[in-house]
């Protein structure tokens, strides 16, 4: 599809022709997310839906207790020093942004009055900064008002390196921020930025009061007593926090949203494992709710069946990957494996890249895997299934494999395995340690077998296998195997950051140790030219054809086998209402509208 | 403590043991082992198990990782003898084919701690003084050792050099029973050691050391078969931790690749299917079961039949 | 004796600092650092990671942090946690009483179980109760505590609906009702861990009595015409003691160390979940004031039972 085919759509969706809906769906079948096209049609000028409630009650309160269960426990309640979602979804019971995204990536407005668009001025035409009118009565738990003071210190305090805040990604970006009025910011930009929510807004946009951490900015950050007993203006206060147990809040009574929220006290019970958490909710009803089931779709279906709950599956842009190696990680050059002076032997060949293309069954990996929990996938952006690019396919097929590399040349050895001017086609696939991803690691294999090439099965535990120490070979980033396998999570609506993981520049190596975002050690300068274009475009729908290019480029050069995009699943009680996920923010983005019958 | 020397003298009923000529000695502890009826149950039903994991994969040809998604999880029928795992792979066979390791692994690493534990808690216990101090500070430092951080260690210390020494399977092999026997026979030592505190001071023990048996002679004759019963225990119950404990050893990347189904493990991944296909885990549960329950009765017999003031099973 | 255990106790110093000091080569060691969820987010840039290490000191030498952390131990500063940013004597204040209670009580089980089960079997071995405590304490170590955890959750939570499955330490409900709601939801986690351990330890009593009870003195004390009820107390049980000390002494510190498995499985917000959530983190502050205070335990224990020994039977003796 061609710009001038989506100024059509646009104009159809505007004209009332074409539904919303329907064009979100069309965006997605071309590799774009949800809140891509979203951004299309806000910045088009197309009003939004909104997300409808089905229980509105007439007073706050009366609800009782809800209880959540997290199987890693919230270790922290400082929405900036979040070591992962549970600590940032902990932080949303009492803490909010200017505005979250809703399930279709929608921006909704929490602590601002509207949200910001060219149409309303909010939004300036060069990119180059945007203006949010905050919402005015909200106060913070301990009573005192909410103004753009707290907004503008969130900026200073992220920024402030001595803080350490994990969240200074989303903030370094802004130039300045000036306060207009006691309720209005601008935030200027050092370019032009077309992804503008980035600060303040979702799980990484929380607001922390600036009366109360002011005088910890800075080296201090640890000190704050309100790290662990924090005052937001979130619908719940806090109660009691124990780290890596338990999170207590109770009813804010004068909370800005009029009669919300509807339970008296929240509970948040952290630690154990996926399926014992999904067994709380579904089969004993001990609990109401439980966060990222990481459990087979076929057990989850079974215990589903006692009709006490449900396992709720909502689009994300998260995939399950299997990486080809670029690089030898065989031969030490300068004390480094697979460095980018080498090239891999056989895996540089594009047959072999073709041939493992289509040993990857992953029809059968997601019916006998994960279900309903990872859906089989072509593309390495992503949305649900129902909508997969038209530009690209997978398919699974022994035989073709066997003539790709029969017509390249490689011979089967007595051993059965094939090989080439003396190289034979071994490999080395390495994962974490992750029950479906053994399973799957064992598919590949038998399907490889078949095809004559011999893979041995490698895992690593998952501590060792995401962490950053430079010094350990076992690491992603490191690649010491020809093949890993691996999900990258798309955090945020907006796939630049997630795209800068195939760049020239972010190669990982020895040189920074090995911090480079690019394991593939993939270049390729038509693919840095896209992404750097992508950067700076202001015009949504030449951007987004941008980035159906970066994932068709990485598609035809099998620089990555996707495998499974993994929606977020998450167990309910029957009896919850209005418990709406959305792949795009925190679990509790709309805490305050969750209820429950009696 | 009323203890005395009594009619009964043991030294002298010893020494006319001792004076026997060796062969009649194990001929004689052979006829006491015969005699222990479980003992005998026992090791037939072990011999039966080493003998299942090494001719069974030979007979029984269904390879251990077809994948069959047609037959998963069936519970056992005549074509899968112990039913199916979540993908369609014959338990059968993957119990046989595991067995060979998880036998192996258990069996060995005990022998390892029960030798190490002995050898240590032997020494401190008859030697005392500055040397059992040293021996057992030894023993206090590796019993506080944090167990996962030091396999992390460990894993990334050697693997790489034991595969490249030895060849994956012996490499990872050497490497596990070693872990798992290394890191478990503190409780043996301070146990022996115990024991020898209390024996050497024992009547018989002082009658054998004023009728001049050597050190070596006290200990190998008159102390250790005495404080055998706890170490035969232990040594049972480490049976059945090692084989779990490979299993865990898997989860940290430390073990066997994952393809390879060793009892442990597939106990472990049947766990969440426990409600709905309970044969998965009630076979691997059962061999580890029966493994350790006849290793400890071949133990008790060896025991009764090593001492010479038995306690025969009827 | 009471020079015996000064010097005891005086040794002990030196032992500690050594272990402490294996103790912080290992962690550091090991492989992993603290920063796993961040190194998978595409939005955190690399810096963030990297200034992390450098400001929790990560990339100094080894001995330089390893001098860093004595310094401060000795003055009561235990460091904070990397992942919380907490102090870990906190934390750690945090977990005492939910380990305590159920690790006790699991403890106390045990010991009240094993010992006189152990103690009978031996008085009639190879009988029918003989056999039966046999096989089922076969039973109990052949399977790991995770499985029993969860036929027990099967049985008592999912099929029956008796008791809860996730442990809460703090319960909102007062009066009886707080305690009735405590001894609830411990009961499985008690009974799983205490007939693990009760399972081991009958065994370990059973042979200790067997050994003893050949033994000529205790006929002696028959022959001096000794009821039976106190040759078996004051002779038998009391000899045998000597091994299940050893073992007890062996277990006290776990109470400290926890019950990794089984507070996993129960989620009860023990020292044993701390300790695996912070070495899964690669929280180096936390493993290490963890493990060095259950290494202080062990070396202590120990010293209790080799002095218990002496009182047990006094004819060994200290040097």
């Amino acid at each position: 599809m061609d710009e001038r085919e989506l100024k059509t759509l646009l104009d159809e969706v505007k004209s009332g022709r074409l539904s919303r809906r329907r064009f979100v769906q069309t965006m997605i079948g071309l590799g774009l997310t949800a809140p891509m096209a979203a951004h299309i049609l806000a910045s088009a000028g197309v009003a939004q839906a909104q997300t409808k409630w089905t229980f509105n009650p007439t007073k706050r309160g009366g609800g009782g207790l809800v209880k959540t269960l997290w199987w890693q426990a919230p270790t922290l309640l400082n929405p900036h020093f979040a070591n992962g979602t549970k600590d940032q979804d902990a932080s949303r019971i009492f803490y909010e942004p200017l505005a979250s995204y809703d399930p279709d990536g929608n921006l909704v407005p929490v602590l601002a009055a509207e949200v910001p668009s060219p149409q309303n001025g909010g939004v300036s035409k060069d990119g180059l900064s945007v203006t949010w009118r905050l919402k005015k009565n909200v106060t913070w738990h301990d009573g005192k008002p909410f103004t753009a003071d707290d907004v503008v210190f969130n900026w200073e305090y992220v920024n402030d390196p001595g803080t350490a805040a994990v969240t200074i990604g989303q903030y370094r970006d802004i130039a300045k921020i000036d306060k207009l009025d006691s309720h209005t910011v601008k935030l200027s930009f050092k370019t032009p930025t077309p992804f503008w929510s980035a600060a303040f807004c979702g799980p990484t946009g929380m607001i922390i009061p600036k009366h109360l951490f002011q005088p910890f900015k800075g080296d201090k950050s640890r000190e704050a007593p309100t790290n662990l007993k924090p005052v937001g203006t979130g619908p719940y206060r806090f109660v009691d926090f124990k780290p890596g147990d338990i999170v207590r809040g109770e009813l804010h009574p004068t909370y800005h949203v009029a009669n919300r929220p509807f339970f008296d006290q929240i509970e948040m019970k952290g630690g154990g494992d996926a399926p014992s958490a999904a067994r709380a909710v579904l089969q004993t009803g001990e609990f109401d709710y439980a966060w990222n089931m990481q459990v087979e779709d076929e057990i989850l279906r079974r215990w589903e069946q006692g009709g006490k709950g449900r396992a709720d599956i909502v689009s994300g842009g998260n995939i399950e990957h299997i990486q080809l190696n670029n690089t030898d990680p065989w031969t030490e050059v300068d004390g480094e494996r697979s460095s980018i002076k080498t090239k891999h032997p056989t895996l540089s060949d594009p047959a072999v890249r073709q041939a493992l293309n289509v040993l990857v069954d992953r029809g059968s990996i997601q019916e006998e895997i994960y279900g309903r929990t990872g859906i089989a996938t072509a593309n390495f952006v992503n949305a649900p299934a129902r909508y997969v690019s038209k530009n690209t396919k997978w398919e699974f097929n022994v035989d073709k494999a066997n003539q790709i590399l029969d017509a390249a040349g490689w011979k089967r050895g007595a051993d059965g395995i094939r090989a080439k001017d003396g190289k034979k086609l071994k490999f080395v696939y390495q994962t974490s340690i992750n029950a479906p991803r053994q399973k799957t690691q064992q598919i590949v294999k038998q399907a490889c077998t078949k095809a004559g090439i011999d893979v041995e099965l490698k895992s690593v535990t998952a501590n060792v296998f995401f962490s950053s120490d430079p010094a350990n070979l076992d690491t992603f980033p490191h690649f010491s195997t020809d093949l890993q396998m691996f999900t990258t999570t798309m955090t945020q609506p907006d796939p630049q950051r997630f795209m800068d993981q195939f760049v020239s520049w972010e190669v990982a190596s020895k040189e920074n140790k090995w911090a480079g975002r690019n394991p593939t050690r993939w270049r390729n300068e038509e693919y840095d030219r896209t992404w750097k274009a992508a950067e700076a475009e202001m015009d949504p729908v030449k951007r987004a054809a941008h980035f159906i290019k970066m994932n068709d480029l990485l598609i035809q050069n099998i620089v990555v086998i996707p495998v499974v995009f993994r929606p977020r699943v998450a167990a309910v009680s029957n009896r919850m209402r209005d418990v709406v996920q959305s792949g795009w923010d925190g679990d509790f983005w709309a805490l305050a509208y969750w209820s429950k019958q009696a | 403590m009323a203890a005395r020397v009594t009619s009964r003298s043991v030294p002298g009923g010893l020494a006319v043991a001792a004076s026997e000529p060796r062969s009649s000695l194990w001929r004689e502890t052979g006829r006491r082992f015969v005699r222990h009826r479980l003992a005998v149950v026992g090791s037939v039903v072990l011999l039966a198990m080493v003998i299942a994991v090494l001719v069974g994969p030979l007979v029984w040809r269904q390879p251990i990782n077809e994948i069959d998604f047609k037959a998963k999880l069936k519970g056992p029928t005549w074509s899968h003898p112990l039913g199916t795992d979540d993908l369609g792979q014959d338990i059968l066979a993957r119990m046989l084919y595991g067995g060979r390791i998880s036998l192996a692994v258990g069996i060995v690493a005990m022998l390892i701690a029960i030798s190490i534990g002995t050898a240590i808690g032997a020494t401190s216990g008859y030697v005392g003084g500055t040397l059992d101090h040293t021996l057992m500070r030894l023993t206090d430092m590796f019993l506080s050792l944090p167990g996962l951080p030091l396999l992390l260690l460990i894993v990334y210390l050697f693997r790489d050099a034991l595969r490249k020494a030895l060849g994956p399977e012996v490499g990872v092999f050497i490497l596990i029973v070693a872990v798992i026997g290394g890191l478990r026979w503190m409780p043996v030592a301070r146990l022996v050691r115990a024991q020898f505190l209390s024996l050497r001071e024992k009547e018989f023990v002082e009658s054998a050391r004023s009728l001049g048996a050597p050190p070596l002679r006290q200990v190998v004759r008159h102390i250790l078969p005495n404080s055998m019963g706890p170490v035969i225990v232990a040594g049972t119950i480490d049976v059945a931790a090692a084989i779990i404990a490979e299993s865990t050893l898997s989860f940290l990347g430390l073990g066997f690749p994952p393809d390879i189904p060793t009892w442990g493990r597939i106990l472990y991944d049947a766990k969440d299917n426990l409600d709905f296909a309970p044969h998965w885990a009630i076979f691997p549960g059962t061999a580890i079961f029966l493994a350790v329950l006849s290793i400890n009765y071949i133990g008790d017999g060896l025991r009764d039949a090593l001492d010479p003031r038995k306690v025969l099973g009827k | 004796m009471s020079k015996y255990l000064l010097r005891r106790t005086l040794i002990s110093i030196p032992v500690l600092i050594g272990i402490s000091a294996v103790l912080f080569t290992i962690l550091a060691l090991a492989p992993g650092d603290p920063f796993e969820e961040l190194a998978t987010n595409p939005n955190v840039p690399a810096e963030v990671r990297m200034n992390l290490r450098a400001k929790f000191g990560l990339d100094d030498p080894l001995p330089l942090r390893y001098a860093r952390w004595v310094v401060s131990m000795m003055r009561g500063d235990w460091g904070f946690s990397f992942v919380s940013r907490v102090n870990v004597d906190t934390l750690i204040l945090q977990r005492l009483p939910a380990t305590l209670i159920v690790l006790g009580s699991a403890q106390l089980l045990a010991v009240l179980i094993a010992i006189p089960i152990g103690t009978y079997s031996a008085l009639r071995p190879y009988s029918f109760f003989d056999q039966a405590a046999t096989t089922l304490a076969f039973i109990g170590f052949s399977l790991p505590t995770f499985f029993t955890g969860l036929l027990f959750i099967l049985l008592f939570s999912i099929h029956l609906d008796w008791l809860p499955f996730i442990y809460r330490a703090d319960i909102s409900a007062t009066g009886w009702r707080w305690y009735w709601e405590h001894v609830r939801q411990a009961i499985m986690p008690v009974a799983v861990l205490g007939l693990f351990q009760a399972a081991s330890m009958t065994r370990f009593m059973r042979a200790a009595v067997l050994d003893v009870i050949r033994l000529e003195y205790v006929n002696t004390a028959r022959a001096k015409g000794l009821s039976e009820g106190v040759t078996l107390v004051k002779h038998v049980v009391r000899n045998a003691l000597i091994p299940v000390v050893t073992l007890v002494a062996l277990q006290i510190p776990t109470i400290f160390g926890g019950a990794i498995v089984t507070e996993q499985i129960f989620r009860v917000p023990g020292i044993g979940s701390l300790l695996i959530a912070s070495i899964l983190a690669n929280d180096t502050p936390v493993v290490m004031a963890v493990t060095f205070i259950f290494s202080c335990l062990v070396v202590a224990s120990n010293l209790a039972a080799d002095l218990l020994y002496g009182w047990l039977d006094p004819r060994i003796s200290y040097r």
